[in-house]
């Protein structure tokens, strides 16, 4: 444009980087925000530490019902893993058939509709997820829970004797199994349809059935990105709150006893219910148990991550 | 059934059969699983059970003796995948029909223009919790959204060697925040400065925002790589500085994307519950100084209509019901608006 | 140092090429900019190496780019003819870990010196690419006026519309988008689009108009539209031509330089460039020769 600013020798700067105002701020700015996720979580660590430090030094006669800290959150912990655990094994399973059907079954024109609808599913709130166990799945699990109490009771996880509100574990775990659903089979969803089409065809063409083809081309294609999604869902189920808040009838206990009304809490909910009338001592003690659940989650991310990476560096196969 | 081999065209009994014949069958066993229903005076859904059991249960045998194994494992697997997505989708339509359903009882004037002030049993609304929980989002919001957009740039435009490997990696570990943990922190963040019975809607906000900071770095900066190269070029060689073109440039391509993720990142977090239920507090009246005192919020007030009810309770559940329902039209409208926006703003960006 | 000090040289190495001082154009609208436009300048790369990381993608070019002429550069795909176009105007730069050894000299003043802003370069020496890439979020009078708009030049909107004008005018596109300049520039067609990229290019009045394969994605009608444009844009500018279409270089140039590489790994290099019409019918050395008549790369 102005053929005289090219040659600018008048500010001779040193180094090869002439860099002007505007991409000094801007480029610095950026910078900042992300320095800023750093400030947070060490924030996050920092605070979160200092607040429960005073219950991790406490005399042990200090805490609450003059119990260990470790033996105070083991209930807890085993709650909180039961609870995911179930959600874990009723929902990767659908969530895998609800992506293949999206990705492979269900004809173009509403496949898209149906991805919408599945999303939809991860907004709703988790508080209406929880009222909704509690109104509407825990009475219609009553009767099967009786059923699996009176013919299945030998097995312990169905010992019973089966709650007759339906606020149980079995219910708790089932809501959660719905909450990440739409977590896994979106991860999946995604990969599936990555599947690479020569790699299809080529099956169809070899004569295969449709199922064929999934089951030899599509399936361990997305075998590892099921696996790491159902990591996500796992991480999201146990630090998952207000469902099993709201569902569960809690008692400290430690039970595979899934159908009755004497279950163990979980730690998130443990503290969504406790904390508002805690005090003192107590509040501190709840958020150890945070660092505890945070500490949890952070591992089940941690190994998703790892595999969804691992599977990238192996390149898209 | 001697070929087995992949290339011989699905074994002996090759007959096919006719082209509706999945549908016929369904037909047939809604009708039968109709009939027993009736009979024994079982639930809609033990019906619509029955009627996936039988269906499937019938083309399993029909396709075997007409088209054999390979090809009825075919059917089979297809109409049981099918089968699984339409039970994942009754819990979800049970779901949304409940809250409907009941929550309308409520859904009244009164009910939105009203907060719970000196109401005790009857009547009362959640204007005060509505209020609140726009008033609490929308700060998360304004403090969520320029860290995470810049933050996205950062690591799109900007980013290099192990300070962006580590940024990566910790907006991954801040995804997996427990909400109820950003809940923690906040109360904590708050109580070591104004102690411990601290409880005020920017807390909440605080909490919010933690959460929503790694979902909009995650949407947005998949926005910015979609950009394509060419237009950052281009306008570098127009003579456009770095800051201008990524400003000018890509931003605007990516908006419409990065405004839909904004949009569900607050529609994934207006419905939080947890991280509010231990930094607001909750009161019965309206209250618009996040600065100042309890603020009362839609999530909450739910959860405490419902869990605990004065007497008699029935008052209290229906409006735990009605604020579901305003808080599912809410994200709906957020949700659906997202779309929208995405749809009709969105820039076709050639791969 | 000012550029103009270096004109002399011009004249005396464009002697032979039958200067073109007289240029039918309008008057330029911005007052301060080239009052007197005789010509537009030249290039000179100087032992120009160019690399990726510690890549040596181009070896050693030394090479007199005519001011007003067409140059195409020629050659098989990978031999670094876009990597020496892109590293022309300091476009090579900013893939990561890519630098080079040697001058460039546009009028004499280097663009690799240290105090020279590679934006102010560019302003200086515009591009059109491969693939048409107008901004999809502007209307093709936002993206005629994108030179000047991205760069916040204040301006009075009457001037603008001069500008867009002549621009498109000048591309040749002004008839076809006159009543629709409000509209996206996407639903215009690859051709258009193309051409609305070089008004683009042209309507910050650069020197200098490197093009990198220009026509590879346009059909043949498309194709001949733009080459005939080259051929008056040399009046205004000085324009370097990347092309594998060895006819394009045979109509479109008035010198043709031929970039060789000896095996695949090794750097590309600048082996051959004269008059266009030598390097097609009788070229210096055998291997443009066999390049030229017949072996496409």
């Amino acid at each position: 444009m102005n053929a005289g600013t090219l040659s600018t020798p008048e500010e001779p700067k040193a180094g090869k980087a002439h860099t002007r105002f505007g991409d000094r701020a801007f480029s610095g700015l950026a910078t900042a925000a992300g320095l800023t996720i750093l400030v947070v979580l060490a924030g996050v660590a920092i605070f979160l530490l200092s607040e429960a430090w005073p219950a991790i030094t406490a005399p042990v006669a200090d805490l609450p019902n003059g119990e260990n800290l470790v033996k105070y959150i083991w209930p807890l912990v085993f709650g909180t893993l039961i609870s995911s655990a179930i959600a874990i094994v009723i929902a990767v399973p659908m969530a895998v058939a609800v992506a293949l059907f999206t990705s492979h079954l269900a004809p173009k024109a509403i496949s898209m509709s149906v991805s919408y609808l599945v999303d939809l599913l991860a907004a709703i709130p988790s508080i209406i997820y929880g009222i909704w166990g509690i109104a509407v799945l825990g009475p219609a699990s009553v009767p099967v829970t009786q059923w699996l109490a009176d013919n299945l009771g030998f097995i312990p996880l169905f010992e019973g004797p089966a709650s007759t509100t339906g606020r149980t574990m079995l219910v708790a775990g089932m809501v959660l199994a719905l909450m990440i659903l739409p977590i896994v089979s979106a991860v999946a969803r995604e990969v599936f349809q990555q599947t690479p089409k020569g790699l299809q065809e080529s099956a169809l063409a070899l004569g295969a059935t449709r199922w064929e083809m999934i089951r030899m081309v599509v399936l361990p294609f997305g075998r590892s990105a099921v696996v790491a999604g159902s990591m996500l869902g796992l991480g999201r189920a146990l630090g998952e709150t207000m469902a099993v808040t709201i569902i569960l009838s809690v008692s400290g206990i430690v039970t595979f006893n899934l159908i009755s009304s004497e279950n163990p809490s979980t730690i998130a909910a443990n503290i969504a219910l406790q904390f508002p009338e805690s005090s003192g001592l107590d509040v501190n003690v709840l958020i150890a148990t945070g660092l505890v659940l945070f500490a949890i989650t952070l591992a089940v991310n941690m190994v998703a991550r790892a595999i969804i990476s691992r599977r990238e560096a192996s390149g898209e196969r | 059934m001697s070929g087995s081999a992949v290339s011989v065209p699905l074994g002996d009994n090759s007959g096919v059969l006719p082209r509706r014949a999945t549908l016929i069958v369904f037909a047939a066993s809604a009708i039968a699983s109709a009939l027993i229903s009736l009979a024994l005076g079982l639930s809609p859904f033990v019906w619509l059970l029955f009627t996936g059991l039988i269906g499937l249960a019938g083309i399993t045998v029909w396709s075997l003796a007409v088209e054999g194994r390979r090809r009825a494992l075919d059917r089979v697997m297809s109409v049981a995948i099918m089968e699984v997505f339409v039970l994942a989708m009754v819990p979800l339509l049970s779901l949304i029909y409940t809250v409907v359903s009941k929550g309308l009882a409520r859904f009244d004037s009164e009910f939105l223009t009203s907060s719970m002030r000196g109401v005790l049993a009857e009547g009362g609304g959640a204007l005060h919790a509505a209020l609140g929980t726009f008033i609490i989002t929308a700060v998360a919001t304004v403090a969520a959204v320029p860290v995470g957009v810049l933050a996205a740039i950062y690591l799109v435009e900007y980013g290099k060697g192990r300070l962006k490997r580590s940024i990566t990696f910790f907006v991954d570990v801040m995804m997996g925040i427990p909400s109820i943990v950003a809940g923690l922190f906040a109360f904590a963040l708050f109580a070591i400065f104004f102690g411990p019975g601290i409880r005020l809607g920017v807390m909440g906000s605080v909490a919010l925002a933690v959460l929503m900071i790694p979902i909009v770095i995650r949407s947005a900066e998949e926005m910015l790589r979609v950009v394509p190269n060419a237009l950052r070029e281009a306008s570098y060689a127009l003579g456009v500085p770095k800051w201008l073109t990524v400003l000018r440039v890509v931003l605007p391509t990516a908006l419409a994307g990065i405004v839909t993720g904004v949009m569900l990142a607050v529609a994934r977090v207006i419905g939080e519950t947890a991280p509010l239920l231990i930094t607001t507090g909750s009161t019965t009246s309206t209250n618009l100084n996040p600065f100042d005192g309890r603020m009362a919020n839609l999530p909450v007030y739910v959860y405490q209509q419902y869990k605990f009810p004065g007497v008699p309770p029935e008052p209290y559940i229906e409006r735990a019901w009605a604020g579901a329902l305003l808080l599912i039209v809410i994200v709906m409208v957020l949700f659906l608006a997202a779309r929208l926006i995405a749809r009709r703003y969105g820039v076709e960006i050639r791969r | 140092m000012n550029l103009t000090n270096t004109k002399k040289e011009i004249e005396m190495a464009d002697v032979e090429a039958g200067s073109s001082d007289a240029i039918l154009e309008p008057p330029k609208p911005s007052a301060e900019a080239r009052q007197v436009h005789a010509q537009a300048k030249r290039i000179d790369a100087e032992k120009l190496n160019i690399y990726y990381g510690d890549f040596l993608a181009v070896r050693d070019v030394t090479v007199s780019i005519q001011p007003n002429k067409v140059t195409a550069l020629i050659g098989s795909s990978g031999c670094g003819k876009s990597t020496f176009l892109r590293s022309l105007n300091r476009m090579h730069e900013l893939i990561d870990g890519a630098h080079v050894e040697g001058k460039v000299l546009l009028d004499g003043t280097d663009i690799y010196a240290p105090s020279m802003d590679p934006v102010l370069v560019r302003q200086q020496i515009g591009m059109v690419f491969q693939q048409p890439n107008p901004f999809p979020t502007m209307s093709i009078y936002e993206n005629t006026a994108a030179g000047l708009r991205l760069n916040r030049k204040k301006m009075k909107k009457v001037e603008m519309d001069t500008i867009v004008e002549k621009s498109l005018r000048g591309a040749h596109l002004w008839e076809e988008v006159k009543d629709r300049l409000n509209k996206p520039a996407s639903g215009l067609s690859g051709g258009q689009q193309q051409r609305l990229c070089i008004a683009r290019a042209t309507a910050i009045e650069p020197e200098v108009l490197l093009m990198d394969e220009p026509c590879s994605a346009l059909d043949p009608i498309a194709t001949l539209a733009i080459e005939d444009l080259i051929n008056e844009l040399k009046k205004r500018f000085t324009i370097v031509i990347v092309t594998h279409n060895m006819q394009q270089a045979a109509r479109a140039s008035d010198y043709t330089g031929f970039f060789n590489i000896e095996k695949s790994g090794d750097p590309g290099v600048l082996i051959e460039i004269d008059d266009t019409e030598k390097i097609f019918s009788n070229p210096s050395l055998k291997e443009t020769e066999d390049y030229v008549s017949g072996r496409f790369g």
